[in-house]
């Protein structure tokens, strides 16, 4: 166990180090996904056709295993890091299109109508009232994104050590210590726990108009039992 | 475009049809690792959350269950498993199903929570015990959003089965490990592009199911 | 019969959904639960077939307890209609009437023959058996919710506001379909509404229930609009308790004046004939007997009657079938004063002025027997329930 936080020199980082690199690789790529999925959606809510034809090429894209991913950018981007993290925006755009796209669709049509004919233009109406609704599932999408995000950076780790914490599973392979994977694995998780926990505070801050607890959402038909008539 | 030139060279190499590294070996060898590991995850999945869905208790420990298992890393599994297990398909199907089993599962409960109560009280004023209420009423109705759980899991099912060949195992990873060492990048593209492949006859598979399983009277209503 | 005995119904927060209601339910007839929101009225029906389980006393049926038997087996020997239909979307309409009958173990056959004949007897066109539930228009689905209550033919109905999720136009016409399968069926039924005109028109006893689940008054409909048992039930009645009171008279006892009728073709003395001193008008009819309207007799000309001049006769009432105050209603609203009365067919019968629907309305109320007319101070509850029984 006292080998546990023992990091091999050759990757150049101490601990600390290779959890902030983790920690760089995996969100970077996520910001960038959502700046770009953000017009994009927006775009497939206005124009209806659009979103079936931009649902399978996301689909193909997400399917494309990540090594494979990786390694067809090596002739463009050389072994770094940026190698690693374009794949990672197209994922995340992959899985956050569709659950902006769901979210701002789930915008009762009453409250839309209600805000055109307060005389919110297009562009007001997308941003303080179709986005603000659409915020939960949006976030929702963001940690999945995120966690992904956090677990695929690793991968990286066999094109030429740019995965991070991803390395000491290489390094645990080569050099016979189990006790690095579970520090790969464990610290990972946790990278990937805090994060979520993270979202779903910054979801409870920016919807205070929700009532919190997810649990039993939809209609609750506990409460019809106890409901007094 | 570099990419499709790959892709022509591929598929064109004779060699490649043939033999135990060829197209048709590997595809049905990663057809069987998926499989076996959705059966796995959707044994694990359906069932806890059809159940949980019907009582509605225990969504927020799905929710957290679902979450830490979404944590741990795939990549980082398979190593640590091979370590302690030693190699074989077991440290293969466990990453996959931990990867498998949040979407099911997730999914499935919020299916049941979103039947819609009206049917399921006249059921149960009717005289239907809870299991045919679960089976019979609200599972035809959850029915849809399952089957898009359950396909979710199946693409990313598809897309990781490629860690097999990081443990010295067969399927369509094969290439794209294998092409990786020997700088043969027609077999990375090659192996990528029949893994996108698979993933939209995935997708196919799936539309088709819907039709055959879902009743007309609720695919029209929704 | 159904007897709520004393039945309690407390939560674990401490609300008190029903206090202690007792009343026996007659078999063969409609009881309707009527009251505001937080009376109970839902929770005692749904403690009939033990979706609610009582917090005290008991619930039996034809002297055995509801909670003997296994709830299942209770739920199926009753039927159960509620609001918006609860239908199963993922089932043809003949598969969702047959649901309770293949629950009993019948074959698909026997029990897809019964349903049809159902379809028939709530007024379902038998080319919908096939068709899913979205494809029904709402008064529709809510026959099916009929039908599939009445499908194992159950000696006893429930229903929760069955017809309040749909227009009131199609609400009218599902509530004479119910007294008329009632009419041929004769089933025990127990509905619960929030609409008092709902219960008036369709109980043949009616309990109104308070805020807190406690029993204001058990009575027939009649009895309630003549003398409710205190301020909450009249509040809760409404206004225009009298004239409501007046759909319990039969219009059969007026006597209608046949004279001053003439048919389109009349010939000029024919219409010098009809006219009468104390009736200014004629009441001019169709080839076919069909009122057409009303016209002063000068204005008359034999054998060219303009059917444009006419002065409209409004909605006439059938003699003998309509009540005292479908009559009077004619009265009110013809411009002559008078109202028209037809028989059965649609054929003028008589005229009758608002004078003399009057003086039938106070011989009505003179010999009615059902509780005291005016304000003779509250009756007893239990007294009532005697009586109504």
């Amino acid at each position: 166990m006292n080998r546990f936080f023992d990091i091999p020199s050759d990757l150049q980082h101490s601990w600390a180090g290779l959890i902030g690199l983790h920690l760089r690789e995996a969100l970077l790529p996520v910001l960038g996904g959502l700046v770009l999925a953000l017009p994009l959606a927006q775009l497939c809510v206005r124009l209806r056709w659009l979103y079936p034809p931009v649902l399978w090429v996301t689909t193909v894209l997400y399917a494309i295993p990540s090594l494979a991913f990786f390694v067809v950018l090596i002739d463009y981007t050389g072994q770094t890091e940026v190698t690693v993290m374009i794949p990672l925006t197209v994922y995340t755009l992959v899985v956050l299109v569709p659950a902006i796209v769901d979210g701002v669709r789930s915008v009762p049509p009453e409250t839309l109508a209600a805000a055109t004919a307060m005389g919110f233009g297009p562009v007001r109406r997308y941003a303080q009232v179709q986005l603000p609704i659409a915020v939960p599932a949006i976030i929702a999408g963001l940690r999945v994104a995120t966690v992904s995000s956090i677990s695929l950076v690793s991968v990286g780790t066999l094109i030429g050590n740019q995965g991070a914490l991803g390395n000491l599973l290489h390094d645990a392979t080569i050099y016979n210590r189990p006790e690095l994977a579970w520090n790969a694995v464990l610290t990972m998780a946790v990278l990937a726990i805090l994060a979520d926990a993270l979202l779903v505070g910054v979801r409870v801050l920016l919807t205070p108009w929700m009532p919190s607890g997810t649990a039993g959402r939809g209609q609750g038909r506990g409460r019809k039992e106890a409901a007094a008539r | 475009m570099n990419v499709l030139h790959y892709v022509n060279a591929f598929f064109s190499n004779d060699a490649y049809w043939q033999g135990y590294d060829g197209i048709p070996t590997r595809v049905s060898e990663h057809l069987g690792y998926t499989l076996e590991a959705l059966a796995l995850a959707a044994l694990i999945g359906l069932p806890v959350g059809l159940v949980t869905g019907h009582y509605g208790r225990g969504g927020n420990a799905l929710s957290l269950i679902a979450t830490a298992a979404r944590a741990l890393p795939t990549f980082g599994l398979l190593v640590l498993m091979t370590m302690l297990i030693g190699f074989g398909m077991l440290p293969v199907m466990i990453p996959l199903v931990v990867l498998a089993v949040p979407p099911i599962l997730v999914t499935t409960y919020e299916a049941m929570r979103s039947v819609d109560p009206s049917p399921v009280d006249a059921a149960r004023g009717m005289g239907m015990n809870e299991a045919g209420i679960l089976l019979r009423v609200e599972l035809p109705v959850a029915l849809p959003m399952i089957l898009g759980g359950l396909r979710s899991a199946a693409i990313q099912i598809v897309s990781t089965a490629t860690i097999a060949a990081y443990v010295s195992l067969g399927g369509l990873g094969r290439y794209i490990v294998d092409g990786l060492y020997q700088r043969d990048y027609e077999k990375v593209v090659g192996g990528a592009t029949l893994v996108a492949a698979l993933a939209l006859a995935t997708l196919a598979l799936f539309w088709a199911l819907g039709r055959l399983t879902v009743s007309a009277g609720v695919r029209r209503s929704n | 019969m159904i007897r709520i005995d004393s039945v309690t119904k407390r939560y674990p927060d401490g609300t008190v959904a029903v206090d202690r209601l007792s009343l026996e339910i007659p078999d063969r007839a409609i009881t309707v639960l009527v009251g505001p929101s937080g009376c109970g009225k839902t929770t005692t029906l749904r403690m009939i077939n033990r979706m609610v389980e009582p917090s005290e006393g008991t619930i039996s049926i034809d002297g055995r307890d509801t909670r003997q038997q296994p709830v299942n087996t209770l739920r199926r020997s009753m039927g159960y209609v509620i609001q918006n239909a609860g239908l199963f979307q993922h089932r043809t309409i003949v598969d969702n009437i047959a649901t309770v009958p293949r629950l009993l173990g019948w074959s698909k056959d026997r029990a897809r023959t019964r349903a049809r004949e159902l379809m028939e007897r709530v007024g379902l066109d038998a080319s919908l058996a096939r068709r899913y539930p979205y494809q029904l228009s709402g008064g529709q689905q809510q026959r099916v919710g009929v039908a599939r209550a009445l499908a194992s033919d159950p000696p006893v109905l429930l229903m929760y506001e069955p017809f309040s999720a749909v227009d009131p136009v199609v609400r009218k016409g599902l509530q004479d379909e119910l007294l008329r399968i009632q009419d041929e069926l004769g089933k025990t039924i127990v509905f619960v509404t929030h609409d008092i005109d709902e219960a008036v028109k369709l109980g043949t006893m009616v309990a109104v229930l308070r805020t807190g689940g406690r029993l204001a008054q058990f009575a027939p409909p009649a009895e309630l609009l003549t003398s409710p048992a205190d301020a909450f039930v009249e509040d809760f009645l409404g206004a225009d308790r009298g004239i409501r009171r007046l759909s319990f008279f039969s219009s059969a006892g007026l006597e209608l004046l046949t004279a001053p009728i003439v048919a389109v073709d009349a010939s000029a003395e024919q219409i010098v004939a009809r006219a009468t001193e104390d009736v200014p008008y004629l009441l001019v009819t169709g080839l076919d007997g069909r009122p057409l309207g009303w016209s002063e007799p000068g204005a008359l000309t034999a054998g060219q009657v303009d059917t444009g001049r006419l002065l409209p006769c409004g909605r006439p009432f059938v003699a003998g079938r309509d009540s005292l105050r479908a009559a009077l209603d004619c009265a009110v609203l013809s411009p002559t004063g008078w109202a028209v009365a037809v028989d059965r067919e649609g054929r003028a019968a008589g005229v009758v002025s608002q004078a003399a629907i009057g003086e039938a309305i106070r011989g009505a109320h003179a010999t009615d027997t059902t509780g005291t007319t005016g304000s003779a101070g509250a009756p007893d509850p239990a007294a009532v329930q005697k009586a109504a029984r």
